[in-house]
């Protein structure tokens, strides 16, 4: 039979891979879960299996809310996220544009040169980075990561963006400017509007790097009240080599929320934005 | 409504010249289409024109106004583009009132001037779609409307009809015509088409290599070229071309090419008297062809058949000439056979000849 050999080759190739790769996936953020909802009297006891909950609390949630700084580290996460990822992301729209549309001396150069800028490793790059943000007098401030995250954003997302921009017809915009538009104006009505997934993932990416970033937060803005999550999480919750996994594990939780319904609403577009190119049409 | 002027107008890309020195007047109302082969400079010249590309040298006159270094939003011009360039998000009735929004013309005059256009173009029923949504044609008559309702002083018009398949371009380059004539606006077409060029220009201008090399009306194009490029270009099959020897006698002048004697016409005897070679061209429907070697004749050739293009309305004859192949347009129904011989009768008065060096006509 044709349509049952059909479905069981395609449960055998498809359905049970992608299972098995699901629950691969998922298992850390189940853990997660699990350890975040677990009293702390059962979280150590060996004699009953720890991927079952068995008694459900809320009390670490109560604790990262009442014992931490938790919501202050929430709100400098967002703050730091928001303002490097506009930033990142207005330079990026401009540089992709120059460079995926106009012909000028040094042009490739500078495209390859900014693609090399990404291949950096930022623990190599912290060094003389904390030098420019201590002359600059901006430790422990909001702009010391607003300013330095830009510096592997900008790389990708322009370079992102610069494909983006190519696979627009010339045509449109020059119709534009016959129409009566200026490059400013064609490039806002225009090209953006087209340009949208390819925006839209370059959003996603410089959002859940800058939401995420461990080292320059902890170098640059790693004390007193102005911690990230990722910052706040590690130095607060572990002392020396006491682990408090409930609320450790709940703030995890609670940190990768955003990231998560990020990626949920702009799927659609993330997927399209990165293979914008790769076939016509 | 305006005339347009080239004067003096250079491009140069990275030492390559594109345009080069083209002066060319476009009287107000005039259907002007600049054709020549790809990369001969028409579309760069037509991109000069609507500021896409800035001029080496050399003004652009559009009106009285000199707009060389006017940005093209400033033209008051409008372009149809070779692939219509409709904007992808917007629907039919924005693509088309998206120029006069930024003119800031009044929401109802939009309105009404959008609505009649798309009346006259046969897409009223069209206007809250999409471009995606359209077919070919209907995108072709999209880009038509949006140049149309700005109501510009020149419309340029990059090979608008090339994306269209063959019957509905024939359509369209009827319409079209009808359309120029109608609005009576100053056109600027750019075609790599002869056809296009003949049928739809008051006046054509042919270019090759960036060159003018010749701006006349279609029939003065095809009756008396200014020099070899024109004569092989325009025309479908092309001009036939073959050197020929000049050999004056008493009272008359004979062009010999191997063992073909021709009588130049006495009208130019002097003319070619100042030549010792010259290149001859006719065109093949001035060979008159017919199969089997008929009673001799005066002037009468016969020369065997290689090929036979039967096109219906009319026959191509392939014929091994003195200095290469010769093709005549036969009548249809008449049968040629390959290998035979076909008698041939040229129309000497429409005999051309060039000078082998510069390649201009000598008549």
């Amino acid at each position: 039979m044709v349509g049952s050999n059909r479905l069981s080759s395609r449960l055998l190739f498809l359905y049970i891979p992608l299972l098995l790769f699901t629950i691969f996936l998922l298992f850390p953020f189940y853990w997660m879960l699990i350890i975040s909802l677990k009293p702390n009297s059962l979280l150590l006891n060996m004699r009953i299996n720890p991927l079952i909950l068995t008694q459900f609390t809320l009390e670490h949630y109560r604790y990262l809310f009442t014992n931490t700084d938790f919501p202050r580290w929430a709100l400098n996460t967002a703050i730091v996220t928001f303002g490097a990822t506009f930033l990142a992301l207005t330079s990026s729209i401009l540089m992709g544009y120059a460079l995926g549309r106009f012909r000028f001396r040094g042009g490739n150069l500078a495209g390859t040169l900014v693609f090399l800028a990404y291949l950096i490793p930022p623990t190599l790059l912290f060094i003389p980075l904390s030098q420019v943000v201590a002359r600059f007098g901006l430790y422990n401030t909001y702009w010391a990561l607003i300013l330095t995250y830009p510096t592997f954003l900008i790389p990708f997302a322009s370079w992102l963006l610069m494909g983006y921009f190519r696979t627009i017809p010339r045509e449109l915009e020059e119709c534009a400017m016959i129409d009566g538009a200026s490059r400013v104006q064609a490039m806002w009505r225009i090209i953006l509007p087209l340009a949208l997934p390819g925006v839209l993932s370059a959003f996603i990416f410089s959002f859940t790097l800058s939401w995420n970033e461990f080292l320059y937060a902890l170098v640059f803005m790693g004390s007193g009240q102005m911690k990230t999550i990722p910052v706040g999480t590690v130095s607060d919750l572990i002392r020396a080599d006491v682990f408090q996994w409930g609320p450790l594990m709940a703030a995890a939780m609670l940190g990768s929320v955003p990231v998560a319904v990020a990626y949920m609403f702009f799927v659609d577009q993330y997927v399209s934005g990165l293979t914008a190119g790769a076939v016509k049409g | 409504m305006a005339q347009v002027i080239y004067d003096h107008v250079t491009k140069r890309f990275d030492g390559v010249i594109a345009v080069n020195d083209l002066n060319l007047e476009v009287k107000d109302g005039e259907f002007l289409v600049l054709v020549g082969p790809s990369g001969c400079g028409k579309t760069t010249a037509l991109r000069c024109l609507a500021g896409l590309e800035e001029v080496t040298s050399g003004d652009i006159i559009i009106g009285d106004r000199v707009v060389t270094y006017v940005p093209p939003k400033d033209r008051d011009i409008a372009m149809v583009f070779q692939n219509y360039a409709l904007y992808p998000h917007m629907t039919v009735y924005e693509n088309m009132a998206f120029g006069l929004k930024l003119r800031k013309v009044p929401k109802q005059e939009i309105d009404r001037r959008v609505k009649e256009v798309a009346e006259m173009l046969g897409i009223q029923d069209l206007l809250n779609r999409k471009p995606r949504q359209l077919s070919g044609g209907q995108r072709q008559r999209v880009a038509l409307g949006r140049a149309i309702v700005r109501e510009p002083q020149v419309f340029l018009m990059d090979e608008p009809l090339s994306n269209l398949d063959a019957k509905l371009r024939v359509q369209t380059r009827g319409e079209l015509i009808k359309l120029q004539r109608r609005l009576g606006v100053t056109t600027i077409y750019v075609t790599h088409d002869q056809v296009e060029a003949m049928t739809m220009g008051h006046r054509i201008a042919v270019m090759n290599q960036g060159v003018l090399q010749q701006l006349d009306t279609p029939e003065n194009l095809y009756d008396h070229p200014a020099n070899l490029f024109v004569a092989t270009f325009i025309g479908s099959p092309a001009m036939n071309i073959f050197p020929a020897r000049v050999v004056p006698g008493e009272g008359t002048v004979r062009l010999v090419a191997g063992d073909v004697t021709l009588e130049a016409p006495a009208e130019h005897r002097n003319r070619l008297a100042e030549y010792r070679e010259v290149l001859v061209g006719i065109r093949p429907e001035d060979l008159l062809v017919q199969p089997g070697s008929v009673a001799t004749e005066d002037r009468q050739l016969r020369l065997p058949v290689e090929i036979v293009e039967p096109l219906g309305s009319e026959t191509l004859v392939h014929l091994r000439g003195p200095n290469g192949t010769l093709v005549a347009k036969a009548e249809p129904h008449v049968h040629f056979s390959v290998g035979e011989l076909a008698s041939v009768r040229l129309r000497i008065e429409h005999l051309h000849a060039f000078d082998p060096q510069t390649e201009l006509a000598l008549f």
